[in-house]
């Protein structure tokens, strides 16, 4: 089987045209440039050469098989890596223009542009409240009824206002999983970023709570610009506006929804959606 | 086949008696101790134990009690208490969000731990002593806080350690991801390991407050109450050692009373404790 990949990537000579241009979908404006992006953890080269725009006011649904490096590259944007010294980062960023990786770029003030919303949902260990507050506040919104009028707005942006107004004060751990997540999106929205990361968002979650996130993306995404990687296809397929398609830390295909799932250009991508190897 | 299951219920059977019995040794031990302790003890354990000083002759037999001892043992615990936390936290805090995960920094730092954890009280006692020669400082309050501190602090470094080590990454990332700096971080995490902090004092008072060759000679020993930092002070376990020495029977059966104050003063530590923090703790993911 590994053969055969390696046999279809010699054949469609992946790193041609996908790797020398940049990727782009068509239809929609870019807030969001990746150049020549690679990344190294200690002498692993992870993600390679990554070229890719991504639309804004839209959902990106990162796919491919484990260990491709999906969320290597969703925690490139945030600048999650900044953590572990051992990664080693080339190329850019671009988002609005500007490298978040320049010399003078604050990771404080491009963090703040990225909620990201883990696979497990990790509320922090304080009342439901204080865990939208959070973010507001070290920020520096201190005043109480901003906070309160922020805290109300996203909660009842995540549909959780209404199961929640009697109890904010208690801890976020008596909530539900899926009512966790919903109130980790809270969290991260009242930050006001411009993208919304995802990273295998709703693997924890029911079905019901699942299809609940899946709603609050596609709400989402009339303001802000969603960056998700899923495991599930379908899911892809029923959120997505774009698909990018990774294997072995490179990019394979990157195009809307419609096109890639009804007219894959490469043979890995179609391959992988035969669900040949996953 | 039949045979293999005998082997298998005759080995569990073993292992099970096994376990039992070292539990009942463990449990029989303690017993042993704490009824000793409370059998010789509760007749001499009166009020006057608990709150008057030590009288003239009262290491002979007349009346008195270890009002000193207690106060002198809280004083020195509440001290060192102090001194280790506000050390320990940020060192662990430290080697454990500052640094990278194999750290030179970080790992020369938990050998010295776990060195220091190991090094008897004597040492840290004989340390302290000529600390506080070179120092010019008498045997005292502070010459008794300042080397209980540096009693307690490896063990409460060790199981801080430990504790933080086990939290998942997943908090201090979705503090990060917010945009927290990592002393905002920091000061999340620690309301998340409240619990593993206070077991770790717990540790730590049970060390500090019961041990004798620490304070012996850097706190001295008075009959009366310390009002400053530079007057000699009392403690429990060295009350206990003298009335031990004494030949006098009533003086003996004494410092078993004393050692049950001991022992309800370090349950009443750990009970409430146990409280605050199940209290403050009500958030912990």
């Amino acid at each position: 089987m590994k053969e055969i990949f390696l046999e279809s990537m010699q054949e469609k000579s992946i790193s041609g045209h996908i790797q020398d241009n940049p990727v782009e979908p068509s239809g929609s404006g870019h807030s969001m440039r990746v150049e020549n992006l690679n990344v190294f953890i200690n002498d692993n080269h992870i993600l390679k050469d990554i070229n890719l725009d991504i639309p804004e006011k839209s959902i990106t649904c990162i796919i491919g098989p484990s260990g491709c490096g999906k969320s290597t590259f969703l925690k490139s944007i945030n600048r999650m890596h900044d953590e572990t010294p051992e990664v080693k980062i080339n190329g850019s960023i671009l988002v609005d223009g500007r490298d978040i990786y320049g010399p003078r770029v604050n990771v404080i003030d491009t963090r703040k542009k990225m909620g990201l919303l883990a696979q497990r949902p990790c509320p922090l260990p304080m009342s439901i409240f204080d865990n939208v507050a959070y973010g507001p506040r070290i920020h520096g919104l201190k005043k109480r009824k901003a906070l309160n009028q922020t805290v109300i707005q996203y909660l009842q942006y995540v549909g959780l206002w209404a199961e929640v107004r009697g109890r904010v004060r208690t801890p976020a751990t008596r909530l539900s999983i899926g009512q966790q997540q919903r109130l980790c999106l809270a969290r991260g929205l009242a930050i006001e970023p411009a993208y919304i990361l995802g990273d295998e968002a709703t693997s924890a979650l029911d079905p019901i709570s699942t299809r609940k996130i899946e709603e609050l993306f596609i709400k989402l995404k009339e303001k802000y610009t969603l960056i998700l990687v899923t495991h599930t296809l379908r899911q892809a397929k029923r959120i997505a506006d774009y698909i990018v398609f990774m294997y072995l830390g490179k990019v394979i295909e990157a195009a809307p929804t419609d096109e890639f799932f009804n007219n894959p250009k490469k043979q890995l991508t179609r391959e992988y959606l035969s669900g040949s190897f996953s | 086949m039949d045979r293999n299951m005998t082997l298998k219920k005759l080995e569990e059977g073993l292992f099970k008696i096994l376990m039992v019995v070292s539990a009942l040794i463990i449990m029989g031990v303690l017993i042993y101790i704490v009824g000793t302790i409370i059998y010789k003890g509760l007749p001499s354990l009166n009020w006057d134990m608990l709150s008057k000083l030590p009288g003239g002759g009262f290491y002979l037999g007349k009346e008195g009690g270890v009002a000193n001892a207690i106060v002198g043992s809280l004083y020195i615990v509440a001290g060192s208490l102090l001194i280790s936390i506000l050390l320990s936290l940020p060192v662990v805090m430290y080697i454990n969000f500052y640094l990278r995960k194999n750290s030179l920094f970080a790992n020369i730092t938990r050998f010295s731990f776990d060195i220091l954890f190991g090094v008897p009280s004597i040492v840290y006692g004989a340390f302290g002593f000529a600390l506080m020669v070179y120092l010019g400082i008498r045997a005292s309050l502070l010459g008794g806080i300042i080397t209980v501190a540096m009693l307690i602090m490896p063990i409460m470094m060790r199981s801080l350690d430990e504790v933080t080590r086990l939290l998942s990454r997943d908090l201090p990332d979705a503090l990060l991801s917010l945009g927290a700096t990592r002393y905002e971080m920091t000061r999340v995490i620690i309301r998340q390991l409240m619990p593993g902090i206070v077991t770790s004092v717990l540790l730590a008072i049970g060390r500090g407050i019961g041990d004798a060759a620490t304070v012996l000679f850097t706190a001295g020993y008075t009959d009366n109450i310390p009002h400053a930092l530079n007057q000699p002070v009392a403690t429990l376990p060295l009350a206990i050692f003298f009335q031990l020495g004494s030949p006098v029977e009533e003086v003996q059966n004494r410092a078993y009373a004393s050692a049950i104050i001991l022992t309800v003063i370090i349950l009443i530590l750990s009970f409430s404790a146990r409280y605050f923090s199940s209290r403050y703790s009500k958030h912990k993911i």
